[in-house]
């Protein structure tokens, strides 16, 4: 029973608390507004010894950008990542929620898990909500079957492929890949065509844009995130100085709270002791 | 009309040499009426960490009650203070909690990490995507103008004297350019030694 | 509620879908214009796009309608085709009646009579004029879609225009500042200024972007300068 000292444990799962108040607001003419959208270029090829995952750093809110340069490869597994496209609160949060679940198995069945795992937890998961949870996924990795590269789409459906790109810089990216890509590429010329997809992506596609980050998982080897692997473009440089002589905004009242400097001890945590994930086939 | 534009309001932090500020409008208003001109949206949650949660005002104060709550709580078990990092962490899920019926509010988190004294900012969209740059984050019904403002005056490693002239200067401009922003502002500049707060003065219109 | 359509139209189920005719399209850009007191400087950017795509990276969207006389429009293009295409023809009309070249407040005000005579389907078009006057000072006109002028020494439009003005109302309205003395604009600090707020702008909107086409407007003449800006 519940008490005010042990009050019940929330149930777990997404909250429907606000919806009735929130139909309420948008019939009276106040529709949700809009979330924050990776317009976004992702991209994954398989090369001879595993595979390339790339991704653009841009995230959009309607016109205006509002992450210059946000993380859009997510780390699944230490043999698997994930690209991820459309609402950005969506990707970040089911790809952490499945590299969670992913860690779990790991550890339960004492072996390094497929991608294909990885894969069906994502579509189901995806599927469950109906398309309602935004989020356009590239899921790439490599086990002791090979490498892998997946397609999943908001709605759950799955394509398994030897080159994908998703977002908004889809086609674009999708040109370069149909043009250059061929089986057995070498590590480096596999880099050189997901930088010329991404970079197509970020200078074709108003949605996307800043850097390209770069993910290469060989299945000889730990994964090599590349973040910031090229940066497409800078910033121009300021022409003038925008520096203001202290004492130009006038102040009506002001207080100064100080704080005391605490001496803190650390004792360092030990950590748990748990397999350690190198050792993944 | 967006319902983020309710009742007005703006947010904006930015981190300077071991300094970080936060500065928020003063105005409380529904629609275009103005109803209150000591409404600040920027709440203390820790000595050196502050949250901003520009949106519908009604959102405002029952995230920050649930906030306080929450951080309440971990500070009784884990007895210590929350990291900047683990704050937004929480925050971030606490909105992503209401995915399908969210608040409306987008937050910005300022602060010194109590232990490294490093200085953070963060931003959120409503459902809680986390956005942690290295300049500056702004939020509310003003945000392209501070955007604008942000990008020409912000420059590295200004000191917390500096710090402040920007960060009013960037503020004032911008809610002057909105019309249900500004009606006062107070910008806190957090060192990890002292806090100072100080109201500045705007245009009443 | 936050749905799929709304949230992700690229994957949105297709299913019973309403057409109409959409007169207006997007096309983007800004434009900012300062006037000092013997010149008058106005900039744009050269991208022309619509929705997520870009049309081309080197549109001047600066028409000189004057030996003073300079018109900055953004917003749909082919209403800024027709609309610059009908001013010229009254520009020659006025200057074959009159045997002289129409004054920058004279054109200021042509415009917003044709823009007002489109109230009910107006020209979507954000319009900033800068040029000379009369006494050979700066000035700058802006205007709303349906033709209402307002005359000031800065000002900027289009897609960042949100983002571009409230720099201008601190660095030269000198807005919001104590111990601070009002001094002419130079020109070369005008035009560092627009370069920098164009910066700023291709940083966080998306429509704005590739270079910046200025236009410096003397009593010499128009000079004309090129700025290149990111491209993403």
């Amino acid at each position: 029973m519940a008490t005010v000292l042990a009050p019940e444990i929330p149930a777990p799962g997404f909250s429907f608390e606000n919806c009735q108040r929130n139909a309420f607001l948008a019939q009276k003419g106040f529709p949700a507004p809009r979330a924050t959208k990776t317009g976004t270029t992702i991209v994954g090829i398989i090369y001879a010894d595993g595979v390339i995952l790339g991704a653009d750093t841009r995230a959009t809110e309607g016109p205006v950008v509002s992450d210059k340069n946000c993380e859009k490869i997510h780390y699944l597994a230490a043999n698997m990542y994930c690209c991820g496209a459309g609402t950005a609160a969506d990707t970040e949060m089911t790809t952490q929620s499945v590299a969670s679940q992913l860690e779990l198995q790991r550890l339960h069945l004492g072996r390094a898990i497929p991608v294909a795992t990885a894969s069906t937890i994502l579509q189901r998961t995806l599927f469950r909500y109906q398309g309602h949870i935004g989020a356009a996924l590239v899921l790439g990795g490599v086990d002791r079957t090979g490498p892998h590269i997946y397609c999943i789409y908001p709605h759950g459906s799955v394509d398994k492929l030897p080159y994908a790109t998703m977002g908004s810089g889809s086609l674009a990216a999708m040109a370069v890949f149909e043009a250059g890509w061929k089986a057995n590429m070498s590590e480096e010329e596999g880099k050189k065509l997901v930088r010329d997809a991404i970079a197509a992506g970020i200078f074709n596609d108003l949605g996307s844009g800043s850097n390209v980050d770069i993910c290469v998982i060989p299945t000889t080897g730990p994964a090599k995130y590349l973040r910031t692997y090229e940066e497409a473009n800078v910033k121009g440089k300021k022409q003038g100085n925008y520096r203001y002589p202290i004492g130009t905004t006038a102040v009506l009242r002001q207080r100064v709270i100080p704080l005391e400097v605490e001496s803190v001890t650390v004792t360092p945590t030990q950590p748990m002791e748990v397999e350690p994930s190198s050792s993944r086939r | 009309m967006s319902i983020l534009a309710y009742n007005g309001g703006a947010v904006v932090a930015m981190k300077g040499k071991d300094c970080v500020a936060i500065a928020t409008d003063k105005r409380f208003g529904i629609q275009a009426q103005t109803v209150s001109t000591n409404f600040p949206k920027v709440y203390q949650m820790s000595p050196t960490l502050y949250v901003g949660l520009p949106g519908l005002a009604t959102d405002t104060q029952t995230v920050f009650q649930r906030l306080k709550f929450r951080m309440n709580l971990y500070e009784l078990k884990e007895n210590r203070t929350m990291t900047p990092k683990t704050f937004s962490a929480m925050l971030s899920n606490l909105l992503y909690e209401r995915r399908f019926g969210p608040y409306f509010v987008e937050p910005v988190i300022a602060g010194l990490d109590p232990i490294t004294e490093k200085p953070y900012v963060c931003n959120m969209d409503l459902i809680g995507c986390p956005n942690e740059p290295e300049d500056f984050v702004v939020s509310g019904t003003c945000s392209e103008q501070l955007y604008g403002m942000c990008e020409a005056l912000w420059e590295p490693n200004l000191g917390p004297d500096d710090l402040f002239e920007t960060i009013s200067q960037a503020l004032v401009n911008a809610a002057d350019r909105d019309a249900i922003s500004g009606w006062g502002a107070v910008v806190y500049i957090i060192e990890k030694d002292k806090i100072t707060e100080k109201h500045v003065k705007t245009r009443m219109d | 509620m936050l749905n799929v359509e709304g949230n992700f139209p690229e994957y949105a189920v297709p299913g019973a879908v309403q057409h109409r005719f959409e007169p207006y399209a997007d096309n983007g850009g800004s434009v900012v214009a300062i006037a000092g007191d013997d010149y008058a400087v106005i900039g744009a950017d050269t991208r022309l796009s619509t929705g997520y795509s870009i049309y081309t990276r080197e549109q001047k969207k600066l028409f000189q309608l004057g030996a003073r006389t300079v018109l900055g429009a953004t917003g749909c293009w082919c209403d800024t085709l027709t609309l610059t295409r009908l001013l010229t023809a009254r520009l020659q009309m006025y200057q074959h009646e009159h045997n002289k070249p129409m004054s920058t407040p004279a054109v200021a005000q042509m415009l917003s009579t044709m823009m007002y005579y489109k109230r009910f389907f107006p020209y979507y078009v954000s319009n900033v004029l800068a040029g000379l006057d009369a006494e050979g000072k700066g000035c700058v006109y802006s205007y709303d879609p349906i033709g209402h002028c307002e005359r000031s020494n800065y000002r900027a439009g289009g897609s960042a225009g949100a983002q571009l003005q409230p720099l201008l109302d601190n660095q030269i309205g000198l807005k919001n500042m104590q111990n601070v003395e009002k001094v002419p604009f130079p020109k070369e600090k005008a035009l560092a200024l627009i370069k920098d707020v164009f910066i700023s702008a291709a940083e966080r909107d998306i429509y704005t972007g590739d270079s910046i086409y200025m236009l410096i407007i003397t009593a010499d003449g128009i000079q004309e300068e090129k700025f290149e800006l990111r491209k993403d």
